[in-house]
């Protein structure tokens, strides 16, 4: 069963968001990294550049398929994980640890307010999930 | 709601992450597609290959029948030898490719799951003479035991020798105490057997065979793995590297493709000629330049300009790099060629090489 932590607020395109101050860290969650697999290559092609709610912030290639990755909050992304580039399948072993993806300075803190909790999530990717 | 193999039960209890293939509930991996694909490279892996059609052909015109159909010369196989076909439409266009077994009262052919229902309706049509035609798709199981462990496997849950079982060889014996038509085919580029065996006895044969690999960590292995295992090997894929828009000669299928045939087959017309005036584009293996994958439908372009497309790709967990099959135009086919692929907007390198990818494959040359 996949796991969601209580601590992080969490987007229906299946990312979490984690908050230090104006500073979103940001990653795919465990359900999402589940469903993708065998994760390959992840490239932020957004970083530092300032970006919306919802736009593309880079793409995730796995073996089976190649998705986008969306950013749940607006802001500038002023950083992405370098150690991703060696090892992406990093995303899949520890999808809330060292497989953070990027960090984005938020430019409207509010909109996490429109995130979900885990509960909420854990619920929407229960009904996402394979029977 | 999709069908279920005899071996279901089993694919959940393994964790198998279930997805609908060719109608039936399958798993597309269970706890990794690279790690399960490194397993069947290394030691011993189970594909559950229950979803392929599987049609039995009698009567004293079955040969002449089941030429007619397809490519290959069936009447080159001896009793129990097997061989890789190809079924065409009039145009050269392919219906199906498949394996045409020759059995001591009877001709049996596995297809694609996915076309089992449009094959068997194409035979029928085409029938005459004394041939008798029976889809026992849903009376068998259907394993598929890749590796180079797989003999070893083998050999302790089967009746018989089996190194004696050349490459396209099958024998009928005992596999745990079941009676079975066991082949050394596969999919993988492995070493390896298929065993076609009555569905009511398939967990009993499944459960025996794990027993048996165990010393090997056998493990079973996913849709995800098997088709990077073909991948690497340039196995074509119906639906993606072949279909009815395409032909065998550009797919680089003509060793299966007998011309000869004194009196020809479905689509031979078309292919002579098309083998005589060279294709005008060929399925090619491309390697990739850098860290991108090239995924279907992406165009194949050479100094800016298409020449084809990608029907397959991924990134090769025995190579670690990208790899794809794609057809590009004849003039750009040989390997050396740089090309580029266009990855989402972006031109990436890629190379066209010799298949297959992987060339330490376990299977064994006649």
């Amino acid at each position: 069963m996949a796991d969601f932590p209580s601590d992080l607020k969490y987007a229906k395109t299946h990312e979490w968001v984690k908050l230090d101050g104006d500073v979103a860290t940001i990653g795919i969650t465990d359900f999402a990294q589940g469903e993708l697999s065998d994760i390959v290559y992840v490239e932020i092609t957004a970083l530092g550049k300032t970006i919306k709610r919802d736009e593309p912030l880079g793409t995730i290639e796995a073996v089976k398929a190649v998705s986008d990755l969306y950013s749940p909050v607006s802001g500038q992304v002023t950083e992405a994980n370098e150690a991703l580039k060696d090892s992406a399948a990093t995303v899949n072993k520890d999808p809330y640890g060292a497989g953070w993806i990027a960090k984005i300075k938020l430019s409207d803190p509010v909109e996490l307010d429109g995130l979900l909790d885990a509960t909420a999530y854990a619920e929407l990717a229960a009904k996402s999930a394979h029977h | 709601m999709p069908k279920l193999t005899p071996f279901h039960e089993r694919h959940v209890a393994a964790g198998g992450k279930m997805v609908d293939f060719a109608g039936y509930d399958l798993p597309v991996q269970f706890h990794g597609i690279i790690p399960e694909h490194v397993r069947v490279r290394t030691t011993v892996g189970v594909f559950d290959v229950s979803h392929m059609g599987r049609i039995e052909v009698r009567g004293k015109d079955a040969l002449g029948f089941i030429n007619r159909m397809t490519t290959n010369d069936t009447g080159k196989l001896a009793t129990y030898q097997a061989q890789y076909s190809v079924l065409c439409y009039p145009d050269g266009g392919i219906v199906d490719d498949l394996v045409v077994y020759r059995l001591p009262d009877r001709y049996f052919l596995v297809v694609n799951g996915a076309n089992n229902a449009k094959d068997t309706a194409w035979l029928q049509e085409h029938l005459s003479g004394d041939v008798k035609m029976e889809n026992i798709t849903v009376a068998q199981a259907q394993l598929a035991i890749q590796g180079p462990k797989a003999e070893a496997v083998m050999q302790k849950v089967c009746s018989i020798p089996l190194a004696p079982v050349g490459f396209y060889w099958a024998v009928q014996c005992e596999v745990a105490g079941v009676d079975a038509l066991v082949s050394r085919t596969g999919y993988t580029g492995e070493d390896g057997f298929e065993a076609y065996l009555p569905a009511a006895s398939a967990l009993k044969v499944w459960d025996a065979i794990f027993a048996s690999g165990k010393e090997f960590d056998i493990e079973p292995i996913g849709l995800g793995a098997r088709d990077t295992l073909r991948m690497e090997m340039k196995m074509a894929l119906y639906g993606n590297d072949i279909d009815k828009t395409t032909n065998p000669i550009e797919a680089g299928l003509s060793w299966v493709v007998a011309l000869n045939k004194p009196e020809g087959f479905i689509g031979s017309d078309v292919l002579k000629r098309m083998e005589a005036e060279k294709p005008t584009r060929r399925l090619v293996c491309l390697e990739m330049q850098d860290r991108s994958i090239a995924r279907p439908h992406y165009p194949i372009l050479a100094g800016g300009q298409p020449i084809g497309s990608v029907t397959s790709g991924t990134l090769s967990p025995s190579v670690n790099k990208g790899i794809a099959l794609g057809y590009v135009k004849r003039q750009f086919a040989k390997a050396g060629t740089e090309v580029q692929v266009d990855i989402r907007g972006r031109n990436a390198a890629a190379l066209i090489v010799k298949p297959p990818f992987y060339k330490h494959g376990s299977r064994k040359p006649n």
